[in-house]
């Protein structure tokens, strides 16, 4: 292969994972690593590189949007992002001493989790809850959004401070060891163990998403794991694709769309679990 | 806190989120834009890139040459070097969080908020140990 037709294939690939991606609700990274090692024979590491860069641009792309829109919940997503920096400088630490299979295994076991979670409806629970979180109240944490949908404005509180913080700590590890953004992980965290409306816990998720991203881009730098001439392409086309998988439509909901997507994606996590057992 | 003073903190927070809006979406575009640049001098200035299978395991195996710090990059983009470039635009869009949150130390300074400013500059100390960090074990 010309670096030329490296590059056009990359872009396009990246173009592709972006999109899916973002109709899927999953990140772009999660997608690409798996395409530029298992398909493409990247190295892992180049691969993870690329990915971060990706994940900083769609983030960044899409939290001008959701800010705008006055979905984040700013103070909380500054209190977290200590959380998840200091996760995601772990992890990028840690990738650079672990042997490469151990990074296939878990992507692997990440990914499936991923592809589940991403699967399973997730019930919108009770919007009210009684908050007796004195640091949330301390910190002023709650906060209220518009919902366009039923036009009005909504209060919130928030609830389960310390477990939260504990639960992005570990997101930010992940996010940090992968390449990903691992929103699959935050969302949850905010939305099941906080108690957040789940509209705010995803813009929440995504505002953070960058920052995390950057704290173990610049790790994964100095250490030369970013290839320009493998990132350039990743990036730009993951940005591309996503964009254009927001405005396509607003998400898949199809039932059938999403189940042969979750059994794509499982495969895909068992190729990879696959190639670190080997 | 009285409705009026409540009103007021409250355009002013809009008024952060609207600069921070724009200044991810603006560091994005043109960190993109440096990208792209960069990618397109690499061509022309290796046409070899057009036809030459070997090229491209120089370029993407383990032990590819490329700068791995900024000043390196900087360097590299003063000779008009086509990866020096691309990486200078990568390193633009990773500072773009990072810029953002700088802002929202600002922001936290100009509402009196003594917590939250501490809290934004420690996400920043992160960030900015993050290079440091890599560069050590390097």
């Amino acid at each position: 292969m010309t670096p030329l037709a490296f590059t056009l294939i990359v872009f396009f690939a990246a173009i592709g994972a972006g999109g899916l991606g973002s109709l899927l609700g999953l990140g772009g990274g999660i997608i690409i690593i798996p395409v530029l090692t298992l398909l493409l024979k990247i190295d892992i590491r180049y691969a993870i590189g690329a990915s971060i860069v990706s994940v900083i641009a769609t983030s960044s792309g899409a939290a001008a949007a959701y800010v705008r829109e006055r979905m984040t919940n700013l103070r909380l997503a500054m209190l977290l992002e200590v959380a998840t920096t200091t996760g995601a400088l772990t992890g990028a630490f840690v990738a650079g001493h672990l042997a490469v299979r151990w990074l296939y295994l878990i992507f692997g076991l990440v990914m499936a989790y991923s592809a589940l979670a991403m699967f399973c409806n997730r019930h919108p629970l009770s919007a009210t809850v009684v908050s007796h979180d004195r640091l949330a109240d301390r910190l002023r944490l709650h906060d209220s959004y518009f919902d366009e949908a039923a036009g009005i404005e909504v209060s919130y509180r928030v609830t389960h401070t310390r477990l939260g913080f504990v639960l992005m700590y570990i997101a930010g590890v992940v996010s940090g060891l992968l390449g990903i953004g691992s929103g699959a992980l935050k969302v949850p965290a905010m939305d099941l163990a906080m108690r957040l409306p789940i509209k705010v816990s995803t813009a929440t998720s995504n505002f953070m998403i960058g920052v995390t991203a950057a704290a173990s881009a610049g790790v994964y730098f100095a250490r030369g794991d970013i290839d320009p001439f493998v990132a350039a392409p990743v990036a730009a086309g993951v940005l591309l694709g996503a964009t254009i998988g927001s405005r396509l439509l607003s998400k898949l909901h199809s039932k059938r769309i999403r189940s042969v997507f979750v059994i794509v994606l499982m495969w895909v996590a068992v190729q990879m679990l696959w190639k670190g057992m080997r | 806190m009285s409705a009026e003073s409540q009103c007021l903190d409250m355009r002013k927070v809009h008024l952060v989120e609207t600069v921070i809006s724009h200044l991810l979406r603006f560091g994005v575009i043109l960190s993109l834009a440096v990208v792209i640049c960069g990618t397109v001098v690499s061509f022309i200035h290796h046409p070899e890139y057009l036809w030459s299978s070997p090229a491209l395991q120089r370029l993407t195996t383990p032990g590819a040459v490329f700068p791995q710090t900024v000043s390196g990059v900087w360097h590299g983009v003063g000779k008009f070097e086509g990866q020096s470039i691309v990486l200078a635009g990568l390193l633009l869009l990773v500072a773009t969080p990072v810029v953002r949150v700088a802002v929202s130390v600002l922001a936290f300074v100009y509402q009196k908020d003594r917590i939250f400013t501490l809290i934004t500059l420690v996400v920043l100390g992160l960030l900015l140990l993050s290079f440091v960090l890599g560069k050590a074990e390097g």
